[in-house]
């Protein structure tokens, strides 16, 4: 029982909110805050977003990205702004390129790799099983000859 | 590569690539600002500090010792402290910066990427940053890589 409250305490600690967001005027602007912030890595925390947390440079990313939608930057202004600062390390979602390509690629040879295997494994299965049917119905081949030999030999009584 | 990175330390893109710029207050005369333009043709230590930050208190003591051996002007850059609360820390545990400069909102530190104090840069004499070391600097690492990449440094023209 205290340790399922200790885990259920470890978890309540996981829900980092934070307080100050910005409102920007114009609701495009105010959306492209919203995804950017959502889309930037909070450095400190790593595995929340600037957005998630209320870590100080974190607040100070989202005043950065708020007074720059505010300047009339666009997003892709913003993102070079803190990848030129942070590297790709800042973006949550990693850019498509040849030093991010093993993350994106890395998936999709794994998955083809494992289906590979999968069908080989069936396959065998298959063959084996078959292999199993036939020796069965050789041996009941086998015993039938025996009977109707024995049968023949013996004569029909009918 | 894997499991042997450390996740925490996040490659700097600052590398070979100028300092980036900055015209802010000196901690001690907040009437005078220091620029990088102002260092130019000294290799420096760009080291970033503050009062609260607990590791910088493990580091003091190491900078305090490679202040004395006069190897490179160390500059301090003050993030986001109470200009009191780092004087007192600098009357109490020594001061190892030729000078410190106040960012106390921050943004020096964004432009230098700074995600956790302390930071310590290395600049050449054309002001281009060679190296940056995240979080505490201890005496093995003066040793090994600091002070033969300063030399190496002092060396260039």
């Amino acid at each position: 029982m205290k340790c399922l409250l200790f885990i259920f305490l470890l978890m309540m600690s996981c829900g980092g909110y934070a307080v100050d967001t910005y409102q920007l005027s114009d609701p495009k602007q105010q959306e492209s805050y919203e995804t950017l912030t959502k889309e930037l890595r909070c450095l400190v925390c790593q595995n929340q977003t600037i957005a998630d947390s209320n870590a100080e440079l974190a607040g100070d990313l989202r005043r950065q990205v708020y007074e720059m939608l505010q300047q009339g930057k666009s997003r892709e202004e913003i993102v070079q702004f803190m990848t030129d600062r942070y590297g790709d390390f800042v973006l949550y979602k990693p850019a498509f390129k040849g030093k991010t390509s093993v993350l994106w690629i890395a998936p999709v040879v794994f998955l083809l790799l494992g289906l590979i295997t999968v069908f080989f494994f069936i396959r065998r299965k298959n063959a084996v099983a078959n292999l199993h049917s036939d020796a069965d119905a050789l041996k009941i081949d086998i015993e039938k000859h025996k009977k109707i030999r024995s049968l023949l030999e013996k004569g029909d009584p009918s | 590569m894997g499991l042997n990175l450390k996740p925490t330390e996040i490659p700097s893109p600052f590398i070979n690539k100028p300092a980036p710029d900055f015209s802010a207050p000196k901690l001690q005369t907040p009437e005078e600002k220091l620029t990088p333009a102002d260092l130019k043709g000294q290799v420096w230590l760009f080291n970033v500090w503050a009062s609260w930050c607990v590791s910088c208190r493990a580091e003091h003591p190491v900078l305090n010792q490679l202040a004395q051996q006069h190897a490179a002007v160390i500059v301090g850059l003050n993030y986001k402290d109470e200009p009191n609360d780092a004087k007192n820390w600098l009357d109490t545990l020594g001061n190892p910066y030729n000078v410190s400069i106040m960012d106390q909102d921050g943004r020096i530190g964004i432009d230098y990427g700074v995600y956790g104090v302390p930071e310590t840069f290395v600049i050449d004499k054309k002001g281009l940053i060679r190296y940056k070391h995240t979080g505490p600097v201890t005496a093995e690492d003066v040793q090994q890589t600091f002070l033969p990449l300063i030399a190496k440094l002092q060396a260039e023209p």
